[in-house]
This record gives C-alpha cells, sequence and structure tokens, in this order.
C-alpha cells in the first residue's frame, strides 16, 4: 500500500510544502510543490532578513499547505507521515516549520520526521531521475551552502568531504552582483551578464586550489575580494567596468574550482555519480562545466530541474520519503530546530 | 464547547483544554512550563498532555483560543503557527487573543489596572484595563519609566521586573492562563463568529537595515 508523506520547509526565506507518494517499490512520486518566497522583502537589504523571513513563513505556511492540498487533489487526512526540516537554517525560521509539522503530527495522528535540509537537496534528485546509486557524490552550492558530500545511504549515511571556509557560493554572486550594480539575487543576473561576456578575460584567482589547501574545501571570500579589487581599479582610471567580461570570468572561476574539486571526488573514490543541486545548480556556466568535465571522466552527472534545486517542499517530502521506507525510527514531539544540523544527521 | 488554549508570548509555555459555556470557564487539563527557550519544543507535548489529563482526544476539540501576542517574537511564532497548523487539521476556528487580555481576564474587579509584561531590551508591553477590565489603552511597546501611567497596580512578569520604574503594586497573574486565554476570547468563542486573522501583535519592526555602498578593498 502506497504511503502519502507531506514535507515541511521553513529554513531560509522559501515557505515550501511537498506532497509524494511513496510506493511499495521505494520509489516516489511527486503530487505538489507548492513554494511561497520572501525573496523579494530581503532584496533591499542585500541578503535574507532572519526576521522578516520568519515573519513571512507565520503567514504562508497554512495558505501554502492548502494550495499544495488542493495541487495534489488529497485531504490532510490522506497524510500517512510528516516530515520537516529540522536544521541547518535560520534559529527563527526553521521554528515555524518544525512547530507547525508538529500540530499537524498531532492532530493527525502521524509519525512526526525531523530531517536534514541538505540531504533533502539530494533526495528531490529521485523525484526527477529516480533512485540514485549507493555510494554517489553530491554538489550542494547554494546562497547558504557549499558542500561535497559522500552518500552512501540517503537515509542515514552522508559523510561531508569539504565545504567553504567562509562565502557560500551564492553569497559571493550576491556580493558581486552588489559591486557590478545587479539585482538580488545575484545568481540569474550574473549569468545573463556573463552570457555576452570572455571567462577568459579577467584571471580571477581559484580560492582552496593550493596544494597544501584542503582538498575538498571551498573559498570564495577571496575570489569576491579579487573582484571588488579589479572593479575599484577600472573605476580609479575611469573606465568603464566591462560587466559581461566581469560576470563571465568571475563565473568561470567558481564554476572552475567547484566541478574540478567534485570530478577529482570521484575519481580518487572511484565513484561513478555526481549530484550537483541548491539555487546555483541552475547556473549555465556551473552544468555546462559539469557536464563536460563528468563526460571526460566517466561520472554519470545528475542536476534536478531548477525547480527542484532550490529550497522547497519537495525535497523534504522525498527524503522523508526515503526516511521511512528505510524504517528509520519516527522522532519525538519535543525535537528542537537545530540550525547547526551537521549534515551526518540525516534524521533526528 | 470544548477549547484548546494556547499561549506563547511569556517565558510560560502553556496550553489547557477547557469547556466553556454562557455559566463560565471550566479548566479539565492544562500543561505549563517557565522556559523562555523552549516554546518550539514543549508546546504540541503539552497540548498532548492537557487532552490526555482532560480525557479528551484531539479530534473532540471544537476550537482553539490562541495568545497573539505582544511577546518576544520567536517564541511568540512557534505558538501561532501550533495553533494555525492545529486550527487546519482540525477543521476548526482558532480564535486570535491579545495576551495581555488574557492576563487582564484572572485580575479581580473593581479597580483599575495594568497589564505589563517583559519586551527585553529594557522595554516592556503594556495596556492599561478600566475598573471593569475592559482594555482602554495599548498595547504598546516602551521603556517601563515611560509608561507614564498613574494607575497603582499592575499585573504580568513586567510588573514585577520593573515594579519601581512603573510606580506600581505588582498583582498575579504573571502569565497568561488557559482560563484567561479563554474568558477573553469567549465573546467571540460563544458567538461561533468568524475567528479574526491569526496575526501577531508584533509592534516593532524587525532589525534590518539597508546596506550602503560596497565597502572599498582597495587603498585609496
Ligand atoms: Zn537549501
Amino acid at each position: 500500500m502506497s504511503r502519502i508523506i507531506m514535507g515541511i520547509e521553513s529554513s531560509c526565506d522559501e515557505t515550501g510544502v511537498g506532497l509524494v507518494r511513496l510506493h511499495d517499490d521505494g520509489t516516489v512520486e511527486l503530487l505538489a510543490d507548492e513554494v511561497a518566497s520572501s525573496v523579494e522583502q530581503h532584496a533591499r537589504f542585500g541578503g535574507v532578513v532572519p526576521e522578516v523571513a520568519s515573519r513571512a513563513h507565520l503567514e504562508a505556511m497554512v495558505p501554502t499547505t492548502r494550495r499544495a492540498f488542493e495541487k495534489a487533489a488529497l485531504k490532510l487526512s490522506d497524510v500517512d507521515a510528516i516530515a520537516v526540516t529540522a536544521g541547518p537554517g535560520l534559529a527563527g525560521a526553521l521554528l515555524v516549520g518544525v512547530s507547525a509539522a508538529k500540530a499537524y503530527a498531532a492532530a493527525l495522528g502521524v509519525p512526526l520526521y525531523g530531517v536534514n535540509h541538505l540531504a533533502g537537496h539530494i533526495a528531490v534528485d529521485t523525484l526527477q531521475h529516480g533512485p540514485l546509486p549507493a555510494p554517489c557524490l553530491a554538489l550542494l552550492v547554494s546562497g547558504g551552502h557549499t558542500q561535497l558530500l559522500r552518500v552512501d545511504d540517503l537515509a542515514s549515511s552522508i559523510t561531508e568531504l569539504g565545504s567553504t571556509v567562509d562565502d557560500a557560493a551564492g553569497e559571493a554572486y550576491d556580493k558581486v552582483a552588489r559591486l557590478l550594480e545587479l539585482p538580488y539575487p545575484g545568481g540569474p543576473p550574473i549569468d545573463k551578464a556573463a552570457a555576452d561576456g570572455d571567462p577568459a578575460a579577467i584571471a580571477f584567482p581559484r580560492g582552496m586550489t593550493g596544494p597544501r589547501d584542503a582538498k575538498f574545501d571551498f573559498s570564495f571570500s577571496g575570489l569576491k575580494t579579487a573582484v571588488a579589487r579589479w572593479v575599484e581599479g577600472a573605476q580609479r582610471r575611469g573606465e568603464p567596468v566591462p560587466v559581461p567580461d566581469v560576470a563571465a570570468s568571475f563565473q568561470e572561476a567558481v564554476a572552475d574550482v567547484l566541478t574540478a574539486k567534485a570530478v577529482r571526488a570521484a575519481r580518487e573514490s572511484g565513484i561513478g555519480t555526481l549530484v550537483i543541486s541548491g539555487g546555483v545548480a541552475a547556473n549555465s556556466r556551473l552544468s555546462a562545466l559539469a557536464r563536460e568535465r563528468c563526460a571526460a571522466a566517466g561520472v554519470e552527472l545528475r542536476v534536478p530541474r531548477p525547480r527542484l534545486c532550490t529550497d522547497n517542499g519537495a525535497m523534504i517530502a522525498a527524503l522523508g520519503a526515503h526516511v521511512v521506507a528505510a524504517g528509520r525510527p519516527e522522532s519525538s514531539l519535543d525535537i528542537s530546530a537545530n540550525p547547526a544540523l551537521p549534515v551526518s544527521t540525516v534524521s533526528v | 464547547m470544548l477549547v484548546l488554549a494556547l499561549d506563547t508570548s511569556t517565558p510560560a509555555v502553556t496550553a489547557g483544554i477547557a469547556t466553556l459555556s454562557g455559566d463560565g470557564v471550566t479548566v479539565l487539563g492544562a500543561r505549563v512550563t517557565l522556559d523562555a527557550r523552549a516554546h518550539g519544543e514543549l508546546l504540541t507535548p503539552h497540548v498532548l498532555d492537557a487532552a490526555r489529563e482532560a480525557g479528551v482526544t484531539m479530534g473532540d476539540l471544537d476550537a482553539i483560543a490562541c495568545g497573539v501576542g505582544p511577546g518576544p517574537f520567536t517564541g511568540l511564532r512557534a505558538g501561532m503557527a501550533t495553533a494555525a497548523a492545529l486550527a487546519d487539521a482540525l477543521g476548526i476556528p482558532a480564535h486570535p487573543v491579545c495576551s495581555l487580555d488574557a492576563i487582564a481576564a484572572e485580575v479581580p474587579r473593581g479597580e483599575p489596572f495594568l497589564v505589563v509584561t517583559d519586551a527585553r531590551r529594557r522595554e516592556v508591553y503594556w495596556a492599561s484595563y478600566d475598573a471593569g477590565g475592559a482594555r482602554v489603552d495599548g498595547p504598546h511597546v516602551r521603556p517601563p519609566a515611560e509608561v507614564g501611567s498613574a494607575i497603582p497596580r499592575a499585573a504580568g512578569d513586567g510588573a514585577r521586573l520593573y515594579a519601581e520604574a512603573l510606580g506600581a503594586r505588582a498583582i498575579d497573574p504573571r502569565y497568561p492562563t488557559p482560563a484567561g486565554l479563554v474568558a477573553a476570547a469567549a465573546p467571540n468563542l460563544l458567538a461561533e463568529a468568524e475567528p479574526a486573522p491569526l496575526t501577531p501583535l508584533y509592534l516593532r519592526r524587525p532589525d534590518a537595515a539597508e546596506p550602503g555602498a560596497p565597502k572599498k578593498v582597495t587603498a585609496r
């Protein structure tokens, strides 16, 4: 008998409610994926304001849930289990989703699963491409995370190989966008500007690629500073800033380091599958370079469609389905949101 | 009518089940814990414990009375998200109650009084009530010394913290109680009125500054 899993996500600025069907053969089918975003409310601040995000989550939680059930033509009473992002993320934002999820679970009398947001970004790929081979590698890139992970079991065993030591990749995009007077969030406008630029115009540094640097860690703050220095230099000389060239060269530096490290990890561990997920996964240069390098290395590349890559409830429902299918224990109703939940803890 | 009362606007994590009729409020089960950082953890377990003590199931509930503050935002939202989701799942109305009114509902009538709770950052949330218990001013957020009321008695935990600055004698209760929440919502509950939106009384804007020009990284 198939089971309906509801997923609730509120770790950053998207309120997401997803519904999936877990079939008896273990496959997971997407039924609804509704998201309410507060991104526009953060734009003038140049980054997510936690209190603004938390207020928006509270307002959007029930309406987003209603929409998801309408879309799936299901009733709340059809739900067999509820998964919710327990962390990592913004404390106040997480708390709204966790509180609502507990209440839904208590009212419906169904089990609650507090799950890891990062693992959700990986699990979401199964909604589009089917079961993931184990082991596989995952590169998560967004405004909040930049991580290279080894997945031995999606429901219980994920290991961090490396992560950013300073800014997340998406954060670097936001900061460079500001330097170039492009709108927030910076990913899409930089990608667009870069289409007309020369990626080899400016040799921006590749962070953390020295022989003594941690093999699989990342750093983007030096790159951001290098871009700022370059832009200021042009301004000081009274030259116009060639925005397309700066954008393309910056984007090339980001994509180069991310894909080089991910493919190196695949090669060294003999793992044949790489998943790239998170908001920055939609970046055109990142996916093109990843495709090229994975093909050359004989690694299967899986990138969920952009709608699934950004934060949403479907990814949490998908992960919840895998956790349920694996027979992992349900969460207690007194769990707390954990802003620093490590990726090794898939469910709490 | 069987009513679930919730409030997380103060350090008290409050849940209770009460019956309400024209004759008044009878609390059948309640769970209250004083822990300003445990609202998210404890509220739903408290709801289930209170229901167990009352000998009822979630499906028996007819309505919810939820404190909507004012109160520290993060904790306040835990209660409101809980109430909103419970109401949605159970298909019952959730009536908002100003948390200060819930405290006021338990203050003996006869003289005017204040209700004052801790707003942190050396400020208080407060409102004033007439001798019949009706709110006449507030809710506001202000430093205690600037409340500037001549009313000599004040309920709420803020009254205890800042009795001197307020120039008022602290009286009970200190926190919203299940009985007070249901009593404050009673007119709307009994009228079976369409509930007002469950909107928090924040009284303060989010702290956020718009960035200026990017900082220069090169020296001039
Ligand atoms: Zn994310």
